[in-house]
């Protein structure tokens, strides 16, 4: 992934809430914590971050309520002027963009899924969703063919003619979806796009954007506050607490080094062998002699269990996509994490 | 705990120093007036001596005069008087009322007009709008005001729409402009606060005599609360809202038309209620400039004594006004709905469809049956002779009679006379000290500053006599408003069913022409200064009493409970946590009443005081736009002095109970 220049780049990031940020942030000394922050009166929304994402990659951010998930996300798409450092979209500075260029960047590369809908309450669900293809200037007839093609993908159809206010939560929530899907962005923000939909519609539309991402390559930025939620769509996990990322990583790597006693107090409640993969747990092969069946890398050792149980070897060995060995596995290793340590 | 809450701490420090401050200035108001009544304070002191009062409205004359001829002002304005707007108003008056002009098709039947009102009526809600609707209209053709009712009319559709898109033009801007907001912010507190009157002479002047000078002070007079209204609607959109807009690429305009302004849609619309109200209102009051319409035919009856005619277009200017506001109100509150796939396109359409209709059908039969066109002069059911009898031999039975002319006695003889003239006795410094501590009282320095510098002014403007006369109605009206609209309110508040039934009332009321008020005043009492307190003690009494009930009820039900559980007396739940939790609330009204008792002292002038609304309405015979504004402007500073004491305490008082 690291070969194409990332899509999304913030480097040392800052959005400071309060009277005069950008004064402030420039006469502050370096390493201030939040609450001294806090103290001199600013709320530090986004606080010293740096963070790339590549292109095609799904980022899901997490963190508790109040961690600064939203305003992160929020600078990203320029909804907020950052108070210090610098976000590189497309090799474009996003701060330096002129009204008329954010626009275009906004019409035609970005899309973005609201934490709490942002449906315009005197438009019904068929113009909600169209509403983006019209400030573009699509002609009424594509605009309308296009966003009742959203509107069945989200299975709101026969719903359309209904005013935002006439429909339950995840509906609404759905609406939000659709309206984001109908311009099929480069990049897209999702903040908590899922939260207020039922567990099958949830996986419904989980699947629905790893095959867009997949098939159409296209890059996220997912918030979310369900773990589940994130292993199944990240490809990296940021974590972030106070404004800061405290570690941005792999799923696996979130769980099995996590960077700080906050990560790890975290991620404690989570079933590791739900998370870690084979290839993550393997040791280098160094020459070991393997013997018998390889396993695939990508299986969790959840995944691996049945296999785990009754397998007799001391070491499995274990293959990439293309079958080639590429390491070992300690059964016992693996037993402890899958079981818990004796 | 929350008993502790309506004990609110003074603020420390400050306490020491105030009162000293207090006692000192009473103490030299006092010495003031004790050294007049002992005949040994200079005249310098008591009055202003002519010598020292400027000249303000000569010079305010050149003013006027450098602007609207040397600067060629007059020429835009009575451009724009005597072409689109002239052009407008002719067309309008054409249409509903049949006068001689472009296109000449009018006037359009009154039953066509009554028929759309009631399919309005039934689009906004419902069949009981729609019998409003139709009622009033019936009403108004069969007592055979329709005339004139059109021609009341036919001012009020041009400047009602002028009005609003002026003010949400401004609205728009005072939210996208911090500067022209506070810039704004002043001259709209004035405006507020400025006599009608004030606004009629330089419309008279400036845009001519007639239907044009009218629409233009109503028009005026109605911007201020659709700028407000505007602007707030503006800053409530949600923000997620503005940033899906933003998100989905829309440049500054697209913003504005397709997001801000739906979004703000009920705000705005609240703007719209109130431009259509006083709109009305104001020009019903245009007949003081010698307007025709529902006014001038008012004001005439009521110079002549005509009760029953006077309560008949009483009447119709209350059904017109109700029927307005009532329409307006469920326009607000009107969501769109949606159709049911398939639905044909006229059952889509059908509301419109079916006014057309019924427009047409009427227009139709009018040809057929002309009674349906227009109501003749012998045809009409006016009663007004008879009603007069009705009401006369009424205020005439001994009952009556008696406590109507011993109210008139005592009020006058006991009451008004003597505060009036204790008032007047009253030298002018002493007065303004005693303004100033009450406001330092209330409100802290910064609204007694102001009340200093406004109330010197008043002073200097050499109209004292008059402005204290004024003064003295507002508080005598607002006093006996206060001793009745307050217990009413307090008794009402006690059970759900009566608030809501007051509250109702005191709605309808408000929505009332202030014209209205005089009428029982002048019945009861005749054309004296009685009637004058009257009226205005009623108009007063609506805001107090409405105050009240909605101050009472909202206080959180958590702290009623916490006072029933420590076993308190309803008496002491009263006086202790709901009265204290209310009061903030109460003073908004109280702020209300006295506001309106200045609007409504100056119109009672007709009735015949001696204040300032007197001299006032003799300069819109003439051409002195610079007394007229001197005048006006004392009115304005006189009640803005209160209005910033009050609202100063109140907020004051509500961030202490943590009410906000
Ligand atoms: N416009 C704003 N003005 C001032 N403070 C703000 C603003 N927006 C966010 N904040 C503050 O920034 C911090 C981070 O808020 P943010 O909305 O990003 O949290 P979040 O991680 O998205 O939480 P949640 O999971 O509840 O959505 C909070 O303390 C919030 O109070
Ligand atoms: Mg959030």
């Amino acid at each position: 992934m690291p070969q194409t220049p990332p899509v999304i780049s913030a480097k040392n990031v800052w959005k400071l809430f309060g009277p005069a940020p950008e004064k402030y942030l420039a006469g502050m000394q370096p390493g201030r914590t939040f609450e001294k922050i806090r103290a001199d009166g600013y709320i530090a929304g986004v606080k010293d971050v740096s963070i790339e994402v590549a292109r095609g990659e799904m980022l899901v951010i997490m963190g508790l309520s109040g961690s600064g998930k939203s305003t992160l996300v929020r600078c990203f798409s320029r909804l907020h002027d950052i108070s210090g450092g610098q976000i590189m979209v497309d090799g474009q500075d996003i701060m330096a963009l002129n009204e008329r260029d954010l626009i275009e960047l906004r019409r035609n590369k970005m899309g973005m899924v609201f934490q709490s809908f942002g449906l315009l309450p005197h438009r019904t669900v068929l113009d909600n969703v169209a509403f983006p293809l019209e400030m573009r200037g699509q002609d009424r007839h594509t605009r309308r063919d296009r966003a009742m093609e959203v509107i069945r993908l989200v299975g709101l159809e026969g719903r359309e003619d209904y005013f935002p206010r006439e429909l339950s939560g995840g509906q609404q929530q759905r609406v939000g979806i659709a309206r984001s899907l109908a311009i099929e962005p480069d990049i897209w923000f999702l903040d908590e796009p899922f939260s207020a939909l039922d567990p099958l519609i949830r996986r419904e539309m989980q699947d629905e954007f790893l095959r867009l991402q997949a098939m159409l390559g296209k890059t996220i930025v997912f918030i979310t506050h369900d773990f589940d939620e994130a292993l199944r769509l990240a490809d990296r996990i940021a974590i972030m607490k106070d404004g800061a990322v405290e570690q941005c990583d792999t799923p696996d790597r979130i769980v099995m080094n996590p960077a700080t006693e906050y990560v790890a107090k975290f991620t404690k409640e989570i079933d590791k062998a739900r998370v870690v993969r084979a290839r993550g747990l393997a040791a280098p092969l160094n020459g070991t002699a393997v013997e018998g069946q390889a396993i695939d890398g990508s299986a969790t050792i959840h995944d691996l269990a049945r296999l785990l149980v009754n397998d007799a070897r001391v070491a499995l060995p274990i293959a990439d996509d293309q079958g080639a060995i590429t390491g070992v596995l300690n059964r016992q290793k693996a037993l402890d994490l899958l079981l818990g340590e004796a | 705990m929350t008993s502790v809450i309506t004990e609110v701490p003074k603020a420390q420090g400050s306490a020491a120093p105030r009162a000293t401050i207090l006692r000192l200035m009473l103490g030299l108001a006092l010495a003031l007036t004790m050294a007049q009544l002992a005949g040994i304070l200079p005249a310098w002191l008591h009055r202003l001596p002519q010598a020292v009062i400027p000249p303000t409205a000569l010079f305010l004359d050149r003013v006027f005069d450098f602007v609207q001829n040397d600067l060629g002002l007059i020429y835009v304005t009575r451009f724009i008087a005597e072409g689109p707007l002239e052009f407008l108003l002719d067309t309008s008056a054409n249409l509903l009322e049949g006068k001689r002009r472009w296109p000449n098709l009018g006037p359009i039947p009154w039953s066509a007009t009554a028929g759309v009102a009631a399919v309005v009526g039934y689009a906004l809600g419902g069949w009981r709008l729609a019998a409003l609707g139709a009622g009033t209209c019936v009403w108004t053709a069969l007592i055979g005001q329709w005339k004139m009712a059109m021609q009341t009319m036919s001012v009020l559709v041009v400047a009602a729409p002028l009005a609003f898109v002026v003010g949400l033009c401004l609205g728009i801007a005072a939210w996208k402009y911090r500067w022209f907001e506070r810039v704004l912010k002043p001259f709209l507190s004035v405006l507020q606060t400025l006599p009608f009157f004030t606004y009629l002479l330089p419309a008279v002047i400036f845009f001519k005599v007639g239907p044009t000078a009218g629409a233009v002070a109503t028009i005026i007079f109605a911007i201020p609360p659709m700028i407000l209204m505007t602007t707030l609607g503006l800053k409530k959109v949600s923000h997620e809202v503005v940033e899906a807009g933003k998100m989905s690429g829309c440049t500054r305009w697209q913003m504005l038309r397709h997001v801000y302004i739906p979004a703000a849609r009920t705000e705005i619309l609240v703007g719209v209620n109130q431009v259509i109200m006083l709109c009305l209102a104001m020009v019903v009051l245009t007949a003081f400039i010698g307007m025709p319409g529902l006014g001038a035919k008012l004001l005439a009856m009521m110079g002549s004594f005509k009760l029953g005619r006077s309560f008949e277009i009483g009447v119709t200017i209350v059904l017109l006004a109700v029927t307005l506001d009532r329409m307006s109100k469920a326009w607000v509150v009107k969501q769109p709905q949606h159709f049911e796939k398939g639905t044909p396109w006229w059952v889509r359409h059908r509301i419109p469809l079916l006014g057309l209709a019924v427009f047409v059908g009427f227009v139709l039969l009018a040809q057929l049956f002309p009674i349906l066109g227009s109501i003749g002069r012998k045809q009409h059911f006016s009663q007004g002779k008879e009603i007069d009898v009705v009401i006369k031999s009424f205020l005439a039975l001994d009952g009556i009679r008696g406590v109507t002319e011993w109210l008139r006695w005592f009020l006058n003889v006991k009451v008004l006379i003597p505060f009036r003239n204790g008032m007047l006795a009253i030298p002018t410094p002493a007065f303004i000290l005693m303004v100033v501590a009450f406001c330092y009282w209330l409100g802290g320095r910064r609204p007694a500053i102001f009340g200093a510098v406004f109330f010197s002014i008043v002073a200097l403007s050499g109209w004292w006599d008059r402005s204290i006369i004024t003064l003295y109605a507002v508080i005598s009206a607002v006093a006996l408003a206060t001793l009745i609209g307050i217990p009413l309110g307090i008794l009402a508040a006690r059970s759900e069913i009566w608030s809501r039934r007051v509250l109702l009332a005191c709605d309808t009321a408000q929505t009332f022409p202030s014209f209205i008020y005089l009428i029982p005043a002048i019945m009861l009492f005749g054309v004296n200064d009685v009637a004058v307190v009257f009226s205005v003690l009623i108009f007063a009494t609506v805001p107090l009493t409405r105050y009240t009930v909605e101050g009472l009820r909202t206080v959180p039900p958590e702290m009623t409970e916490a006072a029933e559980m420590s076993g308190s007396t309803r008496r002491q739940k009263l006086l202790s946590v709901q009265l204290p939790l209310a009061l903030p609330t109460m003073a908004v009204g109280f702020n209300q009443a006295i506001m309106f008792a200045f609007f409504m002292v100056i119109i009672a002038a007709f009735i015949g005081t001696q204040d300032l609304g007197q001299e006032l309405q003799r300069t819109l015979a003439g051409t002195e736009l610079g007394k007229n504004f001197v005048l006006g402007l004392n009115v304005s500073l006189m009640a803005l002095t209160f209005d910033m004491a009050i609202t100063a305490w109140a907020e004051g008082r509500k961030r202490a109970l943590g009410l906000e």
